[in-house]
C-alpha cells in the first residue's frame, strides 16, 4: 500500500534531534492535568459560552471551569435549538480532547532526506515561515491556484478566507463527495433548495419518520434524536430500511430487512403503490410539481411484486408501509440521510426520496420539512478576493457541471500528473480532516501527497494524515479559542458564540492567528484587517443587534425571522428555484445534462462465494476517526468489531470475540484485527463495522491499532456520473482467522 | 419521600452520554463507571428484539450493601438515598460482592463508590446528571410519594419491571417496556 518515496511515513515520536518529547503514560499525565483529586461535586465553577466542535452539530454549551481554571464539565445551553440544554456523550466527553495528552504540542518540521526522516520541534516563527515560503514559491512558479484546502469544521472557516484571498478557489470538504453531496445535488434539483445542515427535517411533529438506512441513536446528531424521541412519545411511525437491526430499527413500529443495496427499488414500488392507489396529495402535486404524468408512466410497472424479486421486502409490507405514509401525509419524512455515498447512483436514490417526500406533499409542510433561516453576519470591510484563473475543474473537462463545491477526490485527481490534465495541483493545506480515514482509496490519496511539493497539516491531534506533513502546526481545542460565530440554519435564526475557556495548553494556537500569520508573511495583510477575533466579532455582532459581551452572557440569540413563514401557506403561490419554478418531479435540470431526469433502478455488483458486503456506520459516542482517542470517549468504546450473522459465523467457524483480519476483494487486509461480534442483528450477506478505528499513528497511545479501518479496505469506489461522489458500499470482505504473513502495519 | 429512576428503554438508544456526564459531575476517574449502558438481543434474524438499558445502583429499599457494612460506611439517608461515607469506609468490599446488581466498584483512593443519586444536585432540587444530559429523555427522576413527580408519571401508565426482583432488594430503578 504505502509506496510514497518523496515522504516517508513519519512516527511523530521518532528518533531525530529535537524530537518530540513525550508526556509519559497516558492515565497519568491526564490525571497530573486534571487534579481529580482535589475537585468535589457542588463546588462552584465559572462558566464559559463555547459551541461544540466534536462533531458537525455545533450543539451551544457552557464550559465550567474550577478556581484554578481547570475545565471540568460542559453542558449544553438550554436556549440553543441544537441541543436544548443537553449534549450529546461526544459533547460530554469534550473535556477528553482538552486533556488529551497525545496533543500535538509544538510545530513540527519534516527533516533529512527520503528513507531517513524525522520530525523536529520548531518554533512558530520558523513554522510559518517555512509555510508561507513554499505557498509562495508555488503561487510564483505555478499560480496561487495550485494551492488546495481540504477542511472540515468551524476553523476552517478562517483559513478558506486566506485560500480566497491567496487566489485558489480549491477548498474542498469531504463532506461532500465522500458524505451528503449526492443529497444536495437532488433535492436543488428537485426543490431547488438542498436539505442543509443541521436537516430541515420536522421530526418533532412527524407523524411518520421512514429512515433509509440512516441510523439516527447511532449517529448521534442531537436535536434530531431529540426530536424523534419526542416524536415516539407522540405516537409517530418510524419505518426503518436497514439490512442491520439497527437502534433506530429497535424502536420502529416497521423494520425492513432490506437486501443491501436494492433501496431504489423500494423506493419506485413505494411512487407506484402510492400513485397507483392515488394516496398522493393531489392539489400539492398539482399546485406545485412538474412530470407527474411522466413520473406515473415511469413507475407504471414498478409493483411491489417486482420491487419484493430485488429486495426481498413482502409485497403486502411494501403496500403497507406506502399506505402508513400517504396516512400520516403531510406530516412525514422520508428522510434524506446524511452519509448517502454507497452505490454511485446515490444521486438518482437521493431524488427518489425528494419526488417520494414531493408526492406525499410533505416539503415546507409541518411535520415534514420546514423552511429554515439562518443569520447573515455582515462581511468585515477588505479587498475583494482575487478572480482565479483556472480551478480544480479544469483538470475534467465537461465533468461535473451541476456540482457547486469543490470534490476533494477531485483534488487528488488533480494532484496527480496527467498530461490530460490542464491543472497540477502542488501544494496543500490540510485543516482539521484525517484525509487517511475520511478519504476512499488510500492508494490515490497517497500517490497525491507523493507528487506534492507541499503539504502543512493543522490539527489537534497526531492524526494519520500528519505523517505525511511537511510543516505540522498544532491547532489549540476549540474549548481554548474563539471561532467564527455559529449561524447554522434552524427554525428560527440563531448565533451563538466560541470562546476560550482556558489558555491553550503547550504550544498550541487558535485558527485565527495563523490565518492572520500567513497573511502577513504572504503580502495579503489587507484582507485581515482586524487587530484580534474579538475585534471582529464584536463588529459583526453589532451588526446584528448584538455584542461581544452580550454574547458573552447569553452563548446563543435567536435573531427574529426575515423571510417566509416556517411553513407554506396553505394554497399559496410559490416559485421554486428550478428550470420550470416548480417542484421537479421530472428533472429538466438532469435531462438538459444527459442524466436520466427520473430514477431508475440498476443492479449493482454482489459479493462472490464467501464474501461479504462491508457496510460500516457510527457509534454514539466517537465522531469519524477523530475521537477514538478522546480518553473520555475512549473508555466508551475502544474498539471496533465486526458484526456477524450467527449462520456466516458457524460457517467459518468463528466464535464471539476472536480476533480476525478482514480482506477486501481486491486483495487488501487489514492492517490490524478485528474483534468478531455474532449478531442476529445482521444479514447473512453482509457485515458491519463502525468506522473510525484502526489509527496507524503510534503516538495516538490509546487508539494505535485497536480495531480495524474501513477506509483502508475501501478500495472499489462507484462513482456517482452526476456529482462526483464516491460510493463506498462497494467493497466485500472475507476474513483470515489467522496473522497475515507479511506485517502491514509499521 | 422516596427517590427513585425511571429508565424507558423504547427510547434509550445506549448512547453513553449518561456514563460520561456522570463521570464529569462526580470525578469519576476513567476507567471506572458509576453508571453503564447494557443490551440484550433475543431472537433471529428479520425477527430479532434487543433491549437497550442504562443502569446504576438501585438505591434498595433492602440494600443488602447496607446490611452487610461493617464499619456502618454504606448507609441509606433521608428519601431512599444508599451512600457511601468515604471515610468510614474500609475499602473491605464486602458490599461490592453483595450488590446482586453490580453497581459499586472500589475506587483508587481506597473506598467503595457509586451512585449518589447525584444527591448534591438532588438537594438544589436539580436532577442528577445522567437525567439532566439524556439527549432522548429516556430517563425520568423525582419523589415516588409525589403522584405529579417526572418518575411517578412516566411509571403511572406504561408496563415497568425491575433488575433481579428475586432477590428481594426492592430495587429503585424502573425499567419502561
Amino acid at each position: 500500500m504505502r509506496n510514497t518515496t518523496r515522504r516517508d511515513f513519519l512516527k511523530i515520536s521518532g528518533a531525530g534531534a529535537g524530537s518530540l518529547l513525550l508526556a509519559g503514560p497516558a492515565i497519568k499525565a491526564f490525571s497530573q492535568i486534571a487534579g481529580d483529586d482535589t475537585i468535589h461535586p457542588g463546588e462552584k465553577l465559572h462558566r464559559t459560552p463555547t459551541y461544540c466542535e466534536v462533531c458537525f452539530w455545533k450543539c451551544a454549551g457552557w464550559v465550567y471551569t474550577d478556581k484554578k481554571g481547570r475545565i471540568k464539565k460542559i453542558i449544553g445551553n438550554k436556549d440553543d435549538p441544537h441541543c436544548n440544554g443537553r449534549l450529546c456523550p461526544r459533547g460530554t466527553g469534550g473535556v477528553g480532547m482538552y486533556y488529551d495528552n497525545d496533543r500535538l504540542q509544538t510545530p513540527l518540521i519534516r527533516e533529512g532526506k527520503p528513507g531517513n526522516q524525522y520530525f523536529r520541534q520548531a518554533s512558530w516563527e520558523e513554522a510559518l515561515d517555512l509555510v508561507a515560503k513554499n505557498l509562495d514559491k508555488v503561487r510564483r512558479e505555478h499560480g496561487p491556484e495550485c494551492v488546495a484546502l481540504f477542511s472540515h469544521g468551524t476553523g476552517g472557516k478562517i483559513i478558506s478566507h486566506l485560500l480566497k484571498a491567496f487566489g485558489s478557489p480549491n477548498i474542498a470538504a469531504p463532506s461532500f463527495a465522500q458524505c451528503r453531496g449526492p443529497r444536495e445535488v437532488a433535492f436543488t434539483a428537485t426543490f431547488g433548495e438542498d436539505v442543509m445542515s443541521p436537516e430541515r427535517t420536522d421530526i418533532r411533529d412527524t407523524r411518520c419518520l421512514v429512515l433509509i438506512g440512516s441510523h439516527i441513536g447511532e449517529n448521534m446528531h442531537n436535536g434530531q434524536i431529540q426530536e424523534m424521541s419526542e416524536a415516539i412519545d407522540k405516537g409517530a411511525t418510524i419505518i426503518t430500511v436497514d439490512p442491520r437491526y439497527s437502534t433506530a430499527a429497535s424502536h420502529s413500529k416497521y423494520w425492513l430487512p432490506i437486501k443491501p443495496a436494492t433501496d431504489l427499488a423500494l423506493l419506485l414500488a413505494w411512487m407506484h403503490v402510492i400513485i397507483n392507489e392515488e394516496l398522493y396529495d393531489k392539489k400539492y402535486v398539482e399546485k406545485y410539481t412538474y412530470g407527474f404524468r411522466e413520473l406515473k408512466d415511469h413507475v407504471k410497472d414498478k409493483t411491489p411484486e417486482w420491487a419484493y424479486a430485488i429486495t426481498t421486502i413482502k409485497p403486502d409490507i411494501i403496500r403497507k408501509t406506502a399506505r402508513e405514509m400517504a396516512h400520516a401525509a403531510p406530516a412525514v419524512i422520508v428522510h434524506p440521510g446524511r452519509h448517502v455515498t454507497w452505490y454511485g447512483d446515490d444521486t438518482q436514490r437521493s431524488r427518489a426520496i425528494a419526488i417520494l417526500n414531493a408526492l406525499l406533499g410533505s416539503w415546507g409542510r409541518r411535520g415534514g420539512f420546514y423552511v429554515p433561516e439562518k443569520a447573515h453576519l455582515p462581511k468585515f470591510p477588505g479587498p475583494a478576493y482575487p478572480k482565479p484563473k483556472r480551478s480544480w475543474k479544469d483538470a475534467f473537462p465537461g465533468k461535473y457541471k451541476l456540482v457547486n463545491e469543490v470534490l476533494s477526490t477531485g483534488i487528488c485527481d488533480a494532484t496527480i500528473p496527467n498530461p490530460e490534465m490542464g491543472c497540477n495541483l502542488k501544494a496543500w493545506i490540510v485543516y482539521g480532516t484525517n484525509l487517511m480515514a475520511s478519504l476512499p482509496d488510500q492508494e490515490k490519496t497517497l500517490k497525491a501527497i507523493d507528487n506534492l511539493e507541499f503539504l502543512a497539516v493543522i490539527d489537534t491531534m497526531p492524526m494519520d494524515i500528519v505523517s505525511y506533513a511537511d510543516v505540522v502546526l498544532p491547532e489549540c481545542t476549540y474549548l481554548e479559542r474563539y471561532d467564527v460565530i455559529r449561524t447554522s440554519p434552524h427554525r428560527e435564526p440563531y448565533i451563538a458564540l466560541r470562546m476560550p475557556a482556558s489558555e491553550p495548553l503547550y504550544d498550541s494556537k487558535p485558527n485565527w492567528w495563523m490565518a492572520k500569520e500567513l497573511a502577513k508573511r504572504l503580502g495579503l495583510e489587507a484582507y485581515f484587517p482586524w487587530n484580534n477575533i474579538e475585534e471582529l466579532l464584536d463588529w459583526q455582532l453589532k451588526h446584528v443587534g448584538s455584542s461581544l459581551d452580550e454574547m458573552k452572557h447569553l452563548g446563543v440569540k435567536k435573531l427574529k425571522r426575515e423571510y417566509d413563514d416556517l411553513y407554506f401557506l396553505n394554497g399559496e403561490d410559490y416559485e421554486f428555484n428550478t428550470n420550470t419554478g416548480k417542484i421537479e418531479l421530472y428533472s429538466t435540470e438532469l435531462a438538459n445534462e444527459g442524466f436520466d431526469p427520473m430514477p431508475d433502478y440498476t443492479p449493482h455488483p454482489e459479493p462472490p462465494p464467501g464474501y461479504y458486503r462491508l457496510n460500516y456506520g457510527r457509534a454514539p459516542m466517537h465522531t469519524f476517526s477523530r475521537t477514538t482517542n478522546n480518553p473520555n470517549l475512549w473508555e466508551l468504546k475502544k474498539e471496533n468489531n465486526v458484526w456477524v450473522n450467527p449462520k456466516v459465523a458457524r460457517i467459518w467457524g468463528l466464535e464471539n470475540g476472536q480476533y480476525v483480519w478482514l480482506k477486501n476483494q481486491d486483495g487488501v487486509v487489514s492492517s490490524f484485527p478485528i474483534k468478531v461480534r455474532i449478531t442476529e442483528r445482521i444479514r447473512w450477506d453482509s457485515v458491519y463495522m463502525v468506522h473510525g478505528f484502526g489509527h496507524k499513528e503510534r503516538q495516538l497511545s490509546r487508539s494505535y491499532g485497536r480495531g480495524a479501518s474501513d477506509s483502508e479496505l475501501i478500495t472499489r469506489i462507484a462513482e456517482d456520473p452526476i456529482m462526483g461522489g464516491t460510493g463506498m458500499r462497494g467493497n466485500f470482505v472475507t476474513f483470515l482467522t489467522e496473522k497475515p504473513g507479511k506485517e502491514v502495519a509499521s | 419521600m422516596r427517590y427513585a429512576m425511571a429508565v424507558d428503554t423504547k427510547k434509550c438508544v445506549g448512547c453513553s452520554d449518561c456514563v460520561v456526564a456522570c463521570q464529569t459531575e462526580n470525578n469519576v476517574p476513567l476507567g471506572y463507571a458509576r453508571d453503564w449502558i447494557t443490551e440484550t438481543v433475543a431472537g433471529t434474524y428479520p425477527n430479532v428484539e434487543i433491549e437497550i438499558r442504562s443502569e446504576r445502583c438501585n438505591h434498595c429499599e433492602n440494600a443488602p450493601c447496607v446490611r452487610c457494612c461493617p464499619t456502618g460506611a454504606s448507609h441509606i439517608v433521608e428519601g431512599g438515598i444508599v451512600l457511601v461515607d468515604h471515610d468510614k469506609c474500609i475499602g473491605c468490599g464486602a458490599c461490592i460482592e453483595a450488590c446482586p446488581y453490580d453497581a459499586r466498584y472500589p475506587h483508587p483512593d481506597g473506598y467503595v463508590d457509586k451512585c449518589t443519586f447525584c444527591i448534591h444536585r438532588v438537594e438544589k432540587g436539580e436532577d442528577p446528571a445522567c437525567v439532566a444530559v439524556c439527549p432522548t429523555h429516556c430517563l425520568h427522576f423525582g419523589d415516588l410519594d409525589d403522584p405529579n413527580s417526572d418518575v411517578s408519571k412516566a411509571i403511572a401508565d406504561r408496563k415497568w419491571k425491575v433488575l433481579a426482583p428475586e432477590a428481594g432488594t426492592k430495587p429503585q430503578i424502573y425499567y419502561l417496556i
